[in-house]
């Protein structure tokens, strides 16, 4: 494949993987655990090197699940003192976030690893990290990567399709039918930890957090069948990474950020467009009632 | 070492953090009780594309003009929060992820043509983005802690106003309080703060100078005047502290240390406040469980 060919094909990974999970943040209305979790990554990844000295996929994806699931029991944690949920949220990333970065001003200082590059990304130099694979030929390093987490995470959406539903919507029921829902609840934010991390190196955070929640919202939008809203989620998802890419070299600008701007063009046309949840339906919806009645 | 705090720029960034850091603690009073923590941090981050913008048509890295750009920005994604929230069944903090992030990635958009064209200038911009107080100039420091001490002044002058706007809208209606005008002011002071401490602690971490304090207030006190004191005092402590430290150790970013400060506050507050903190919760369960005992026992 060539240059241009393996960078829309590893961020229409992530478009597909964070469309997938994001459904399920904007369903349980915690999308904002996005957020906390693409910044606390961060640390994971930080502590992760300063132990094994290297920047190597496997540690780095071990250190963000680690960081991802303290996150999540910190949040918990301080909800259970009665801290709002939100500010518990904010409290715990913006710490994590900046021991992280202190840790890399004070003692990662000279390492492949700056505060820049992991929220921007290096989407640019992915093609240049490729490994062997046999049958296939030369990957870049995180496509592969990429492409287990996508699995991964389709086959356990696919796998436990009922038990997600339920504990979305109606987390009470769910329990009730002794489906374990704080275990759900850990699992899935793991998820997302996982994708982070995996998205992490190639977009940088702040695209993690603009495919995680904006498709997924603009696909909440068009339909009230979920099975459709995965569907659509990872379609939009896939669909910003190539608009975006074309963005950027229309402009000649940042890769990342032109897919997270992309994400937000989705949303403004289903904003407007959607049937029934669209700005524009609405209004002809509502013209037409009072030109009847 | 010592000499570095008796310099006169020194004690200006000083100054200023510290000052931004009652007002931010302040502000996120209010965020707090309308629930609305977290949007500190999507403002900050949707205050990004209009620096740059602001950037590329003056060409200067003047503050009063970053921040006026800055403040039309954050204003617009804090009404796409409010249009998406209100006219769909998308929740608040969707909306909020999404101004986030796509204004951000708009603003990095817009950074990387502006590296091009401006050549040479872009690193203040960069620290002006990722918080560097120690990189500020004179003339910054005015402009901020003149903001700073608006923002404290309107929230100390309208006490009464807040108190009733916060705690009882039925009866801010009934004395003619504009709730739209207050929700207004509240927009206004809260884009004010985070436009000024961008600069100081950077895009990412201005929302725990404004979660933190208030949250740490909390655990001190019971009526909302103590509480604007307390998180007042909580942020300014931090503005001071983490600057102290970033001072003496040179280039180290000022941003995460403020935190952090802010943060061991927290937890101090978690554990040991009056109201509610976690020793003296236990403290008062022993105490009842072994009045229980003793009453079973006789």
């Amino acid at each position: 494949m060539s240059y241009a060919g393996w960078i829309i094909f590893t961020a229409s990974l992530v478009g597909f993987s964070c469309g997938l999970i994001g459904v399920f943040l904007i369903l349980r209305k915690t999308a904002m655990m996005a957020d906390a979790i693409s910044h606390t990554v961060l640390l994971g990844i930080v502590v992760a090197f300063l132990i094994t000295g290297e920047l190597s996929g496997v540690y780095m994806v071990i250190g963000g699940i680690v960081a991802g699931i303290v996150t999540t029991y910190l949040v918990q944690l301080l909800r259970s003192l009665d801290v709002q949920h939100d500010a518990s949220m904010g409290i715990v990333f913006t710490t994590l976030f900046a021991i992280g970065v202190i840790l890399i001003a004070t003692k990662a200082g000279n390492a492949h690893l700056d505060v820049q590059h992991a929220l921007m990304g290096e989407i640019t130099f992915i093609p240049f990290h490729t490994t062997t694979l046999p049958f296939i030929g030369d990957v870049p390093v995180a496509v592969v990567l990429l492409a287990v987490i996508s699995v991964v995470v389709l086959l356990l959406i696919v796998v436990f399709y009922k038990e997600w539903k339920l504990t979305s919507f109606d987390p009470a029921l769910a329990a009730s039918l002794g489906i374990p829902v704080t275990l759900m609840h850990y699992l899935f934010m793991s998820l997302v930890s996982v994708t982070t991390v995996a998205s992490f190196d190639a977009v940088g955070a702040i695209m993690v957090v603009a495919m995680l929640i904006t498709p997924a919202a603009a696909a909440y939008l068009w339909t009230d069948r979920l099975a459709v809203m995965l569907v659509l989620s990872s379609s939009f998802g896939i669909f910003s990474a190539v608009i975006g890419y074309y963005i950027a070299q229309w402009l000649d600008t940042s890769i990342s950020g032109s897919m997270a701007f992309a994400t937000g063009i989705v949303f403004i046309i289903s904003f407007l467009f959607a049937p029934t949840h669209g700005i524009v339906q609405k209004y002809l919806f509502v013209k037409r009632e009072t030109t009847t009645s | 070492m010592w000499s570095i705090l008796l310099s006169s720029n020194t004690q200006w960034v000083l100054l200023s953090t510290m000052i931004l850091g009652i007002a931010a603690g302040m502000v996120g009073c209010i965020a707090y009780f309308k629930r609305q923590n977290l949007m500190s941090d999507a403002l900050s981050h949707a205050a990004l594309p209009g620096v740059v913008i602001a950037f590329i048509l003056f060409a200067e890295k003047q503050l009063y003009v970053l921040i006026i750009g800055a403040a039309v920005s954050a204003l617009c994604g804090a009404l796409f929060i409010q249009a998406v929230s209100t006219s769909t069944r998308i929740s608040e903090d969707a909306s909020m992820g999404m101004v986030l992030a796509v204004f951000y990635g708009l603003g990095i958009m817009l950074l990387t043509i502006a590296n091009r064209m401006v050549s040479g200038n872009q690193s203040g911009l960069v620290s002006f983005i990722y918080g560097q107080a120690a990189a500020m100039v004179r003339s910054d420091m005015y402009t901020m802690i003149l903001l700073a001490l608006a923002v404290v002044f309107i929230l100390f002058l309208l006490l009464k106003e807040w108190k009733v706007y916060l705690f009882d809208g039925g009866f801010a209606k009934g004395i003619g309080l504009s709730v739209r005008g207050m929700d207004l002011l509240y927009i206004g002071i809260l884009v004010t703060t985070i436009v000024i401490g961008i600069q100081a602690v950077g895009v990412i971490l201005m929302a725990a100078l404004m979660i933190t304090p208030a949250v740490s207030a909390r655990y001190w006190t019971k009526t909302f005047a103590m509480m604007l004191l307390l998180s007042a005092l909580f942020g300014g402590i931090s503005g001071a502290v983490g600057t102290l430290i970033t001072a003496l150790w040179s280039g180290l970013p000022t941003g995460p240390f403020i935190v952090v400060v802010a943060s061991s506050l927290f937890i101090f507050s978690l554990l040991f406040g009056k109201e509610k903190g976690i020793v003296l919760r236990f403290i008062e369960q022993s105490r009842q469980r072994k009045t229980i005992e003793a009453r079973e026992v006789g």
